[in-house]
């Protein structure tokens, strides 16, 4: 038997069809893209993929300094990063109105923990604010606070999933990855009262319950800040709650799990 | 243009590794899809290698950057890459590749209307799947060889052995795919 001549072999012609271009939409999985948003407060570097958005960051954090910025991409993610024609579609709605529900995100450089702990953060609505501790316990880890607020410090896409919404449980407002002062300026800008926040916090009081609907919640709850006056109960925390006969909000969910 | 772009690479990275993409992107996709076996992972595979690449040339210095012989060395990444691929999917519980074989016709399911189109695409991936059943290094070579193209000092470059051994490799799964191929009435 003698070895056949490959290269003239009909069969080689054939396997030759068997080449085919790289899918359409190739170079979008493999380039990352930026464009330059209105933030609440200043602009913003945004970078996403063909998943979804995977990097969020202030100007100014950065001294405007665009070759910075798309430096800074490609050494964290390892991936090349060009200017974008245009911006993902409802970047600029989420960011007017303070709700990211809506967009896709590319968390694929984040670990499972991590992701949770954003998942989690992401529901929390435009002024309103939840604890740590509130991150940990919805996501089943309720001794994981600390790692919890690590996470969040973590968060490659700030603003868009609310890490600011997440304050410390006496009422303070915490650390931010982009310094503490920018968390209280957004904080403020989405009319959240730190003020009173703080002040319950002081007063060692956690939740505000309605006496007419038997229902407690986080102060900064949509269903809190519509109690009126005189039916408003500041409740220090979950077990005077129970014991006073209130049910937890189902919207804010506070101490969601505790017995 | 191996050289030429290489060069570039050398003097600017980030300029030329659209470029790269550009004029690989079907070479490596084609190795990923033939040697992986299904679209789908093929494109996670071939995007997969351009990121490691990238990750790596910003790695080195200009000089090596310019040195590099990138068709064989992106190829050598996405051999590595399916290779992993394949050995962790077994160690998964068993699954059966939905193939394009079984559905030839895509997967929206629309009928290909000239008929002679579909049996053209037929045979395609009747022969894309016996190439998956090849033995390792001859499904290698042959892919590299005769379904991407490349000469024999690249395909034995790219396989790190000697070009004699690649040949007869290609030799050998050439007579073995057509073995394998059933006589079809006229």
């Amino acid at each position: 038997m003698t070895v056949p001549l490959t290269d003239d072999d009909p069969l080689a012609a054939e396997l030759a069809e068997l080449a085919v271009p790289a899918p359409a939409g190739f170079d979008d999985s493999v380039f990352a893209r930026w464009v330059e948003a209105d933030g609440p407060l200043g602009a913003l570097y945004v970078a996403f993929t063909d998943v979804g958005i995977s990097y969020v960051c202030p100007t100014s954090w950065l001294g405007d300094d665009r070759d910075r910025f798309v430096e800074y991409f490609r050494t964290r993610f390892g991936r090349p990063l060009r200017p974008a024609d245009r911006a993902p579609s409802g970047l600029a709605a989420a960011l007017r109105s303070g709700r990211g529900t809506g967009l896709r995100y590319d968390l694929r450089t984040v670990g499972a923990f991590d992701r949770a702990v954003l998942a989690k953060t992401l529901e929390i609505p435009p002024g309103e604010i939840r604890p740590y501790a509130w991150i940990a316990r919805e996501i089943g880890h309720p001794a994981a606070v600390r790692a919890a607020g690590s996470a969040l410090g973590r968060n490659p896409v700030p603003i868009l999933i609310p890490c600011h919404r997440v304050v410390r449980s006496d009422g303070m407002p915490g650390n931010y990855g982009f310094g503490p002062q920018l968390k209280v300026d957004l904080l403020r800008f989405e009319q959240v009262d730190l003020d009173e926040s703080r002040a319950l916090g002081r007063r060692g009081v956690r939740y505000v319950a309605s006496d007419t609907t038997g229902i407690y919640c986080y102060p900064s709850c949509t269903s809190a800040r519509r109690i009126t006056a005189g039916h408003r109960v500041e409740v220090a925390d979950a077990a005077a709650a129970a014991a006073a006969g209130y049910r937890p909000c189902r919207h804010c969910r506070p101490a969601a799990g505790v017995a | 243009m191996t050289a030429d772009l290489a060069f570039r690479l050398g003097e600017d990275l980030e300029a030329a590794f659209p470029d790269v993409v550009a004029g690989y992107g079907q070479a490596v996709f084609t190795t990923a899809l033939r040697m992986a076996g299904r679209a789908e992972d093929a494109a996670d595979l071939a995007a997969e290698t351009f990121l490691r690449a990238y990750v790596a040339l910003r790695s080195y210095p200009p000089a090596r950057r310019a040195e590099l012989q990138l068709r064989p060395w992106l190829l050598t990444i996405v051999l590595n890459l399916v290779r992993n691929e394949a050995r962790a999917a077994s160690r998964r519980p068993a699954q059966v590749a939905f193939d394009a074989w079984t559905c030839p016709n895509g997967r929206d399911g629309a009928p290909e209307t000239p008929e002679d189109s579909a049996q053209r695409h037929d045979g395609q991936a009747r022969l894309g799947a016996l190439l998956t059943r090849l033995p390792d290094g001859q499904r290698t070579a042959v892919v590299l060889r005769h379904v991407v193209g490349l000469p024999y000092a690249e395909v034995a470059t790219v396989m790190g052995c000697p070009e004699g051994t690649a040949k007869s490799h290609v030799a050998r799964g050439l007579q073995r795919l057509r073995a394998s191929i059933p006589e079809e009435a006229p």
